[in-house]
């Protein structure tokens, strides 16, 4: 290493996906704002919502959050440092470039947009240099997904059930795979800025 | 890197059936973004009890009943009758009255899917007093679909919703005008058919064959990658008269696309875009 050239250490994970159903705003309302403002992974978060209702979630969120934040639209590139929400209604998926794609394809576990959806998608192109992180909800969707992050070699995080309003989805990514770490929402946060503090993201 | 090494594999795979479904059926995925398609294809695996895409590939190519089933799984969108009712109610609020200035109107709903969009125009015509005059062309490319969307048929467990966003698309009437339940099934009456043309078309590999007042495709170009969307895109504006209006779904954008200089913002928020003059 004599060329005088600093590199930025590579991080390990190029980008974190969330999910969340009934509780899972109030997860996020601990781990967003605690992000790391020179973050430099892609974060990309699907929660259920009702549907057709305008999604308020980016703007709830853009004023606690210290990254740039907004609604996935088709194809936009995933740019690092930033957080994108699935809209109401479509289903989100990562896809080569890496770029967000939509799909209005059936409902999977009665969810559209679905966590599986984006965690099948983004496990199958970062593979181990992505994170997972499933958080409160009401029903099973997730799991699945969560199962795929992890078989993958990604890091698998799921929100402890005993801080979960809701502990069901929770309970079912961890009957369903085996995970890295269960930790309540501020310890969820706790370990993404010790990650980071490692140059991991 | 093991992960990598399979990944690989199953994109190759994916590739390559993809190809033999254009040179074998000339129905062409190519264009189509390769996340969804790979979804889509992981549920016809397990319906066709294939372990890889290479098996179901040789089923393809050698089993004349696989591919027409396959296609099934391949175009699968879901849709409702009036969905985004914002869109309808700009159409209804900012295009009909254009549309009116017009002795004869032609729409063209590119990718119709199960005909959720079509009767939904149909009845907003309807009601705008414009269906007599009006012929919708609605394209698929899957012959299954057309003909579901031909019979006019729909599930009563879907009609709820379909009714609050007709309300909420500022309707003059209700649904339930238009359509006769039996059993656990509506039925949308046949006069609204009759300004109905259902045909096979691909944005992929067809061209124009009209000239049409407005298009209305939404939430079909999410699925093509940029080259196949502004090929889709080149054909509408190509198909569109003098300063005609075209419709997108609620979160695609004209904004980057190769044909974003060829129209103009008419109700940006619901993706309403007219034609600019002299094109």
């Amino acid at each position: 290493m004599t060329s005088g050239v600093i590199r930025t250490p590579r991080i390990a994970y190029d980008a974190i996906v969330i999910g969340g159903s009934s509780g899972g705003v109030e997860a996020l309302m601990a781990l967003l704002p605690a992000l790391p403002p020179t973050l430099r992974s892609a974060v990309v978060v699907v929660l259920h919502l009702p549907r057709d209702r305008r999604s308020l979630l980016a703007e709830i969120f853009s004023k606690r959050c210290p990254l740039p934040l907004k609604e996935a639209q088709d194809k936009d590139a995933v740019e690092p440092g930033n957080v994108y929400f699935a809209p109401p209604d479509y289903h989100l998926l990562m896809d080569e470039g890496p770029r967000l794609s939509l799909s209005v394809d059936a409902p999977v576990h009665f969810s559209r947009p679905a966590i599986d959806v984006l965690f099948e998608s983004a496990a199958d192109l970062y593979g181990p240099r992505l994170v997972g992180i499933l958080l409160s909800g009401a029903n099973e969707d997730g799991a699945q997904g969560l199962a795929a992050v992890r078989a993958a070699g990604g890091l698998a995080i799921v929100q402890e059930p005993a801080s979960a309003p809701m502990p069901t989805m929770p309970r079912a990514a961890l009957a369903c795979t085996p995970v890295d770490h269960i930790l309540p929402p501020a310890g969820i946060a706790a370990l993404l800025e010790q990650l980071h503090h490692q140059s991991l993201l | 890197m093991p992960h990598q090494k399979k990944a690989k594999t199953a994109d190759i795979e994916q590739r390559l059936l993809i190809d033999a479904i254009y040179h074998r059926y000339h129905y062409d995925f190519r264009g189509y973004a390769p996340a969804s398609l790979k979804r889509r294809l992981a549920t016809a695996l397990l319906h066709f009890q294939c372990k890889t895409l290479s098996q179901l590939q040789d089923r393809v190519l050698h089993e004349p009943s696989v591919f027409p089933a396959l296609l099934e799984y391949l175009t699968v969108q879901v849709s409702d009758m009036f969905r985004d009712p914002t869109y309808f109610r700009s159409l209804r609020e900012q295009v009909v009255p254009l549309l009116r200035t017009y002795p004869s109107l032609k729409i063209w709903v590119a990718g119709c899917s199960a005909g959720e969009e079509v009767y939904s125009l149909a009845i907003l015509l309807h009601e705008e007093g414009l269906l007599a005059r009006t012929l919708i062309y609605a394209t698929d490319i899957n012959p299954h679909a057309l003909r579901a969307a031909e019979s006019g048929v729909f599930d009563m467990a879907r009609v709820a919703a379909f009714t609050e966003n007709h309300t909420r698309s500022g309707a003059r009437s209700s649904l339930s005008d238009y359509y006769t339940a039996r059993y656990e099934r509506v039925v949308f009456d046949k006069a609204l058919r009759e300004h109905m043309v259902f045909s096979d078309h691909s944005l992929a590999t067809d061209s124009v064959f009209a000239e049409v007042h407005l298009v209305s495709c939404r939430n079909v170009l999410i699925y093509f990658e940029r080259d196949l969307q502004n090929r889709a895109l080149g054909l509408f504006r190509e198909a569109l008269c003098h300063r005609g209006f075209l419709g997108l779904g609620s979160k695609e954008s004209l904004r980057f696309s190769a044909q974003s200089d060829a129209f103009d913002d008419l109700v940006l928020d619901d993706r309403i875009y007219r034609k600019k003059a002299g094109l």
